[in-house]
């Protein structure tokens, strides 16, 4: 086990350093930072001046070698346009959009999972088709388009939810959370519901698949041949077996979560890091760009890494304890 | 040993099983009658698709679906037993009705060790507690030859080789004494080497516990070995089935005949095996009559058209005109 | 070899090719795939709402009312024109009009089509990388496999919609301002489908492990055939079940990819609305009660998604006998 996630780590560090260098060529060589960073009127000394004292002048390999130092410190330079350290607006910016796809994976994971073993068990009964027929709309509907019906239903028509930003927020330490005021949960209820409904419509299906396919085995059917309960077949056994593979499916999905976040966040102006890189990229904000990819990989890493050590702790094939003969 | 008189303790009447399909039903399995007695081993052979193993998953209640029984009768111990509920058959799954799969590899599952999977077998059928069912798990193992039975038994099914595998899956099927074992392939699957160990093993068990057997294979030399009586199945139908000496040695039907033929005999002069032309027809493709006339070499026209029924020619009963007071109209 | 050309070949009508096509055309109306197709109605709803969408955005020019691009045609006068059955609906609108005069019925159309147009050129691009690739790694396996299948393995662990957020971020940066509008089309198309092309990737390399190694491939093989020859001839055209499922659900995926760059308003520029900038200039004015200039492209989407999702699942379920 530990060696285990040495070397998934040591892949991980791979991972990185591959990310930091295509967010390192973003930085370098997409436009020229000086001319970003400076006015119409700097003259020629002066940019030069700079261009020497932001080290740009160094050889490639020791700017790269700095940027991921810096990188590694948290260090990502100064956003073009709003002139202050990258750092200091993500930290702002994390907390809203970990919060948001935290209740929205949990939101997908819950409902989801249910839903996909019900309607693998029961595929004739009325309710898996009408599952069935929710998630295809939920696949088919654009995020973006649920989250206007929503903001029109609930908070135009109706006027129960507010229809952007987070509410009142509550500092504990650094860490600005929506959880503890009643405007801050009102307002996580339907960016929550629209990030998750397709990560819930995906997870069901996959479950639902993976799990026909588990019951058709022979185990499930000598497992059926020696009486074990239906409960036990299908609880004990079918659904552990499907729970492998969606693991590592549901892993990536999460990660997916972080990512549709940009397009949540842009509709309810969630102000989290993704509508953050949605302006970036429309004000070709470089810093903020490689800075979001790098923490986005980051994630993904590190989501991979947890992935991967569940999945050992799941199937006891991949665990290689040196015991007995391997079939 | 049975003696004849004794109920029997399956009995299956007529049974016939269909799959459904959008060009009108398959018949997998038609007008199969057969009994085994207590204790006995009964083993049934064909080639594949000749409804053999359909025969078996119909016993246990498992057939793979759309298929289902359209017609016929199943009794165990003189109690139907095909148009139970699924709760009431699945009490007798495991209880009285042990079963044995083709591929030990699949048929474990790989999450759980073999112990947890002998345990929850042993508690769903015997009132035993947690220590008593593990108890009882590591004399099972031990009882089909898994050395150190008691640290193996924490062990996960991908840690087993083939034929101990299938070992567990014997302990698996005798967890709580079934009077009747339905063994569909159980060797087939295996290396050569393994396959007669563990034919040894079924029927050392089988004769010590009084189980009964119903031995599915497409090996002949398998039946010779182990049954005390074979039933031969062609396309769906029972072409012959008698007591397992004399079907090998004095075969009656054109098929069997063929069939044994095709065995090479240990000590005998090396002739030339005989081989039956041509192929058993697709079940969408039964010829009207007898089922075996576009191959056989001693057909009449009564064959073409008429079926033939199961009767009495010495011990075993046999499903050819040949043995018609009328014969085959040749 | 096309048809037309063995007509010019032979000089005359090939009667074999023609009689080979019937042949063809008849087993596959008797066969499994067509079988199920027709018994199942909402499959066939989807077939015709996909005809019907795809009829339309090709046929844009004629049935429209005006040209929404043409600047000429418009009239700020005419903006925020409600439906027809409204109060002050009028029948030159029939869906009403957006904040420029322009008419929601002809601009959904015309919407339609780049969507559709850079759906299709996305999945056709990703389709014949991934496919290559897969073909590829898993015929030669070795290094080169292990190289392609690393690669995959790291995009594929970023979601699709960044790496077309980032591609055309980088666009958007390296390209001077008004050469931007005019290739950002094509950038998108570049976009959705590199994010695309592992699921095809993947699935051909499988099956090309597999099949590599039958014997059919081995005799070809022997008998001196050109490992590109083998690769198209032979292992592709066992692959294309499952290449056929993926493109059906990645064109789903492309139109959903391209709506929401559009959305996010990174996508194709405003003056050549897509359905997705459509609903994002829709949404402005959700809240001042023109709500139909959100509502109207929104349907179109995912009526036009959903049905190629449900053909896609379709096509799955048919071409895989074990759930049948």
């Amino acid at each position: 086990m530990i060696a285990l996630i040495i070397r998934r780590s040591y892949q991980s560090v791979v991972v990185m350093l591959v990310v930091a260098l295509l967010a390192f060529t973003m930085f370098r060589y997409v436009g020229d930072p000086v001319s970003m960073m400076v006015g119409q009127d700097t003259s020629l000394e002066q940019r030069e001046a700079m261009r020497v004292s932001l080290g740009l002048k160094d050889p490639v390999p020791v700017q790269f070698a700095r940027f991921v130092m810096n990188t590694a410190q948290g260090e990502f330079g100064i956003s073009y346009q709003l002139g202050r350290p990258v750092a200091e607006i993500l930290s702002e910016r994390v907390p809203a959009t970990l919060e948001l796809s935290l209740v929205a994976a949990l939101f997908a994971m819950l409902v989801g999972i249910p839903m996909g073993v019900y309607t693998a068990l029961h595929p004739q009964k009325w309710l898996s088709k009408a599952f069935l027929t929710i998630s295809l709309v939920g696949i088919s509907l654009p995020t973006f388009l649920i989250g206007i019906l929503l903001i029109l239903f609930f908070g135009v028509l109706l006027n129960w939810l507010p229809t952007f930003g987070r509410g009142e927020v509550v500092m504990l330490g650094g860490w600005s959370t929506g959880f503890l005021s009643g405007s801050g949960v009102k307002s996580l209820l339907m960016p929550a519901f629209t990030l998750g409904m397709f990560q819930l419509t995906l997870i069901m299906r996959l479950v639902r698949s993976e799990m026909m396919e588990v019951l058709l085995t022979d185990y499930i059917k000598f497992a059926r041949a020696r009486g074990l309960s239906n409960k036990a077949v299908n609880f004990g056994h079918a659904l552990k077996n499907t729970l492998v593979p969606v693991i590592t499916i549901t892993g990536l999905q999460i990660g997916n979560i972080v990512a549709f976040a940009t397009i949540t966040e842009s509709v309810f102006q969630w102000p989290g890091v993704g509508l953050m890189f949605i302006q970036a990229i429309g004000l070709v904000d470089i810093p903020i760009m490689s800075a979001y990819l790098v923490l986005v990989a980051l994630f993904f890493v590190i989501i991979n890494l947890i992935v991967d050590i569940l999945y050992h702790v799941v199937d006891p094939r991949l665990r290689v304890d040196g015991s007995g003969a391997h079939g | 040993m049975s003696t004849s008189k004794q109920q029997p303790l399956l009995e299956v009447r007529n049974l016939r099983v269909e799959f459904p399909t959008r060009r009108g039903s398959l018949i997998a399995v038609d007008g199969v009658s057969m009994e085994i007695a207590p204790g006995e081993v009964l083993g049934v052979v064909g080639e594949s698709g000749a409804g053999k193993s359909m025969t078996g998953n119909a016993v246990i209640g498992l057939l793979p679906s759309p298929g289902r029984v359209e017609s016929g009768e199943i009794l165990l111990e003189g109690e139907r037993i095909d148009n139970l509920p699924y709760e009431q058959m699945r009490k007798i799954r495991g209880k009285r009705i042990g079963a044995i799969f083709q591929d030990p590899l699949t048929s474990l599952n790989p999450l759980y060790t073999v112990g947890e999977q002998l345990v929850e077998t042993i508690q769903t059928h015997l009132d035993l507690s947690e220590k008593g069912a593990k108890d009882r798990a590591v004399d099972l193992l031990e009882e089909v030859g898994i050395p150190s039975a008691r640290e193996r038994i924490d062990h996960y099914p991908h840690q087993f080789s083939g034929g101990m595998r299938q070992r567990v899956v014997i302990a698996l099927a005798l967890c709580a004494e079934p009077r009747l074992i339905i063994a569909d392939e159980p060797t087939t699957a295996l290396d050569v080497s393994i396959q007669a160990q563990i034919i040894t093993l079924i029927k050392k068990l089988c004769r010590e516990h009084g189980t009964a057997v119903m031995l599915v294979t497409h090996d002949m030399g398998v039946i010779a070995e182990t049954a005390d009586r074979v039933a031969v199945m062609y396309a769906g139908r029972i072409a012959e089935i008698g007591p397992v000496a004399e079907v090998v040695k004095n075969a009656n039907h054109p098929y069997t005949h063929g069939l044994m033929g095709s065995i090479p005999k240990v000590g005998h002069e090396v002739e030339r095996l005989t081989q039956i032309d041509g192929s058993m027809p697709r079940l969408t493709e039964i010829p009207t009559g007898c089922a075996f006339n576009p191959r056989c070499t001693e057909k009449g026209p009564r064959c073409m058209v008429e079926r033939p029924i199961l009767e009495p020619v010495e011990n075993s009963f046999v499903a050819c005109w040949k043995f018609d007071p009328e014969g085959t109209g040749a | 070899m096309t048809a037309a050309a063995r007509t010019v070949e032979g000089g005359g009508i090939d009667m074999n090719f023609i009689s080979r096509t019937q042949d063809t055309l008849h087993r596959f109306l008797d066969g499994d795939v067509w079988y199920s197709f027709t018994q199942s109605r909402i499959t066939i709803v989807a077939a015709i709402v996909t005809i019907i969408l795809v009829g339309a955005s090709v046929l844009a020019p004629f049935i429209s009312i005006h040209d929404p691009f043409n600047p000429v045609n418009l009239n700020l006068m005419d903006s925020f024109t409600p439906p027809v059955w409204s109060e002050d609906g009028r029948w030159a609108f029939p869906l009403g009009s957006d904040d420029q005069g322009r008419d929601l019925y002809s601009t959904i159309l015309y919407g339609s089509r780049l969507s559709l147009f850079i759906g299709f050129a996305s999945v056709a691009f990703s389709m014949s990388l991934g496919v290559s690739l897969g073909l590829i790694a898993g015929y030669l396996g070795g290094s080169v496999d292990a190289f392609i299948m690393r690669v995959a393995d790291i995009q594929i662990s970023f979601p699709g919609i960044l790496i077309a957020l980032l591609i055309d971020g980088l666009a958007r940066a390296l390209l001077p301002g008004e050469s931007h509008d005019e290739v950002m089309v094509y950038v998108l198309i570049l976009a959705i489908g590199l994010s695309q092309w592992v699921n095809f990737a993947r699935t051909v390399r499988g099956s090309t492990m597999v099949e590599r190694n039958k014997e059919y491939v081995q005799a070809a093989r022997v008998i001196g055939v050109s490992r590109l020859f083998i690769m198209v001839r032979h292992i592709m055209p066992n692959v294309m079940g499952p290449v056929l499922v993926i493109a059906t659900i990645s064109l789903a995926v492309a139109i959903l990819s391209e709506a929401a760059l559009s959305f996010l308003g990174v996508g194709v520029p405003p003056t050549q609305p897509s359905l997705g900038t459509l609903i994002r200039i829709g949404q402005d004015f959700l809240f001042s009660g023109e709500w139909w200039i959100v509502i109207f492209p929104g349907m179109t989407l995912a009526a036009l998604v959903l049905a190629v999702n449900l053909l896609g699942d379709w096509l799955r379920d048919a071409l895989n006998p074990k759930l049948r």
